[in-house]
């Protein structure tokens, strides 16, 4: 059996396991409620169109906008419905718009002539879009590379603490065991981020805000490889420091630098997102190039050319960490008396073939 | 089958303190050969390198007269002297999982499984979690762990601690099928008394060096001096006068006692006929724990 057998073995293994762990279900589950919620109710509770009390001989614009129009003999009926709140407003002769205690926008967009707009960046992005998607983006890598990079952590730990890693190692290349947590992880966690995608799309199906989607594409498509080269890189770092320690217990311990690698890029993105030559310097980062370069592209401040750099950089030091990482992993995993320090696990890598 | 397992001149040290000085010997195919010596002698890092989880510093091991390589390796059966499975996944899984890891495809691993399982008697427990097994139970499914690829070399690092006595039966039974078969099993223990009743040939191991090696009886007969014990009907005092006789133990009729190497025996025996009733007169063999005492002293 190759390297490449037993990866795939390994793999699999990791795969069934967490497909059968309840926390992980659930925690799934969990996410795919909020994307859920997220994307159908927000339009469900904004309610129809504003309803609107008028006589017959002036409904005819107002049903043209749209609107919920109920036809009402005279103006005095009008404002009566008005004040019992059967409508949101009502239009009476003059024409005056009546209504309780909010002016009714729509009712009187409907009504009146709005100057010819000439918008000189038309592919500029709703405010609100865009401050929600740099949030998205950048929650979604930390939380799914923190849960599934902690998983390999305390798969990499168990294995150790069960004593069961001297039997694997006996069978198949420490190489193989590594390679198949984090492709394992990384399976895990793009098919999770997947589901969730499927979700949220039906979501805005359903919330009728489709339009978002077709803006979104493009840094969706960047997303991809980068999520995919952050994850190897972080997995590489959590895979070293689960060998690092004895008991599941410890590994908070020695996951510190990890968790900063993660946490910092996320507070950085989330923080910097409105300043240009702070996002620029952040897309080209390895660790924090995952969420900010597809966010720049969505924003449109990248040009073509970038992302093939800034992956570029990542798929380099993502290697250097796998090599980094798979030289600690080998040098600790047998060490089963208390904590390795990473100095004692580059050194005493065992040349085993 | 006639293939060996041979180790050649092997050095390991950790830090500054060398744990292996030039360890050779062999396990000849279809024997068992029980590992002995005290804790911290070499046993586990002696089988590790052989199993390829150490890196020797000199010296290697061979397989049929070949280097070992990772290919060999996998084909062997490794059972570590510190114990572990998945605890959260079935005996059943993890079985066939690591018979799958040893090269078997998926049904084969599924068949060996469930006639292993069987053999170690736990039929019934094969799809219970590990962790909810007794200990002694969770020992038999590490031993099915080590069988399952029904392995060419069986390397088994104390695999009678923690052991009820029922067990104990069922794995020796189960070894000495694998050895009869043609597999060399090498197995540690501290046990002597087990690796006794259980062992072909015996290597042992002081310090890091091997004290002695070779069959059972060769080592018994070799490593002690004529031992004899006499048993007549009043006190058996006056052999301490005979001529070349060397008193071990004398117990009211009962006495024990050395030979010079080559030295006759039997003018011991007239003498005491001489005197009256010989219940019993017999050459002792001495037992693992006189050997192991005398050669790793």
């Amino acid at each position: 059996m190759n390297v490449t057998q037993a990866t795939r073995l390994v793999a699999a293994r990791e795969i069934r396991v967490k497909l059968r762990d309840r926390t992980f279900l659930f925690g799934t589950l969990f996410f795919l409620l909020i994307a859920a919620a997220g994307t159908i109710l927000p339009p469900l509770l904004s309610g129809g169109p504003e309803s609107v009390a008028v006589t017959e001989a002036a409904a005819g614009p107002l049903r043209a906008a749209g609107l919920d129009v109920r036809v009402v003999p005279d103006d005095r009926a009008a404002e009566q419905a008005v004040r019992d709140g059967d409508v949101d407003a009502a239009v009476v002769s003059g024409p005056a718009v009546l209504a309780l205690d909010e002016a009714p926008d729509d009712v009187v967009r409907a009504l009146s002539t709005a100057p010819p707009v000439r918008l000189l960046d038309p592919d500029a992005v709703d405010p609100v879009v865009a401050f929600l998607v740099p949030f998205v983006f950048a929650f979604v890598f930390f939380i799914t590379s923190q849960t599934f990079g902690l998983q390999i952590a305390q798969s990499v730990t168990e294995e150790k603490q069960t004593r069961i890693v001297e039997i694997l190692v006996a069978a198949v290349p420490v190489r193989a065991l590594l390679a198949g947590k984090v492709i394992a992880g990384g399976i895990l966690a793009l098919g999770q981020i997947a589901l969730i995608a499927v979700v949220a799309v039906a979501g805005m199906q359903i919330g009728d805000s489709g339009g978002l989607l077709t803006l979104l594409a493009p840094a969706i498509g960047w997303f991809v490889p980068f999520f995919l080269l952050g994850f190897v890189l972080l997995a590489a770092m959590w895979a070293a420091a689960g060998a690092l320690v004895n008991r599941q217990e410890d590994i908070a311990g020695v996951s510190t630098p990890v968790q900063l690698a993660v946490m910092l890029p996320f507070f950085a993105v989330i923080f910097l997102n409105d300043n240009a030559s702070a996002m620029r310097a952040l897309s080209y980062l390895p660790f924090s190039s995952p969420t900010a370069m597809p966010l720049r592209l969505f924003t449109g401040d990248a040009a073509g050319w970038e992302p093939f750099v800034s992956l570029a950089i990542l798929l380099v030091t993502a290697g250097a960490f796998v090599v980094a990482g798979a030289r600690i992993y080998e040098g600790s995993l047998l060490r089963t008396n208390g904590r390795t320090s990473v100095r004692a696990a580059w050194r005493e890598r065992e040349s085993i073939g | 089958m006639t293939r060996t397992l041979r180790l050649d001149g092997v050095d390991r040290s950790f830090g500054d303190r060398q744990v292996l000085k030039n360890v050779s010997f062999e396990v000849a195919a279809g024997r068992m050969t029980g590992f002995v010596g005290a804790n911290g002698a070499g046993k586990t890092t002696t089988m590790r390198i052989i199993l390829g989880v150490l890196a020797p510093d000199a010296g290697e091991v061979s397989w049929g007269g070949a280097t070992l390589t990772r290919q060999d390796r996998q084909r062997f059966g490794y059972m570590p002297e510190e114990r572990g499975l998945y605890p959260k996944m079935s005996v059943r899984e993890q079985v066939t999982y690591l018979g799958r890891l040893h090269g078997l495809d998926a049904p084969a691993a599924r068949r060996a499984t469930d006639a292993l399982l069987e053999r170690v008697g736990l039929g019934e427990r094969g799809d219970d979690l590990l962790e909810t097994l007794s200990l002694g139970n969770q020992q038999r499914a590490q031993i099915a762990a080590a069988l399952v690829h029904d392995p060419e070399v069986l390397v088994l690092d104390e695999p009678f601690s923690g052991l009820d006595p029922l067990a104990v039966d069922t794995v020796v039974a189960v070894l000495r099928e694998r050895a009869a078969s043609g597999v060399p099993v090498l197995f540690s223990s501290h046990q002597l008394d087990v690796v006794e009743r259980l062992c072909d040939d015996l290597v042992i191991i002081g310090d890091g060096v091997i004290r002695a090696a070779g069959s059972r009886q060769r080592l018994r007969d070799s490593y002690t001096v004529p031992r004899f014990e006499l048993v007549v009907a009043t006190d058996a005092g006056w052999v301490r006068d005979e001529p070349g006789v060397t008193l071990v133990e004398l117990d009211g009729a009962r006495a024990v006692f050395d030979l010079p190497a080559g030295a006759d025996e039997q003018p011991v025996l007239h003498a005491a006929l001489a005197r009256g009733p010989v219940r019993a007169f017999r050459p002792v063999s001495p037992s693992l724990t006189e050997i192991f005492r005398e050669v790793t002293q």
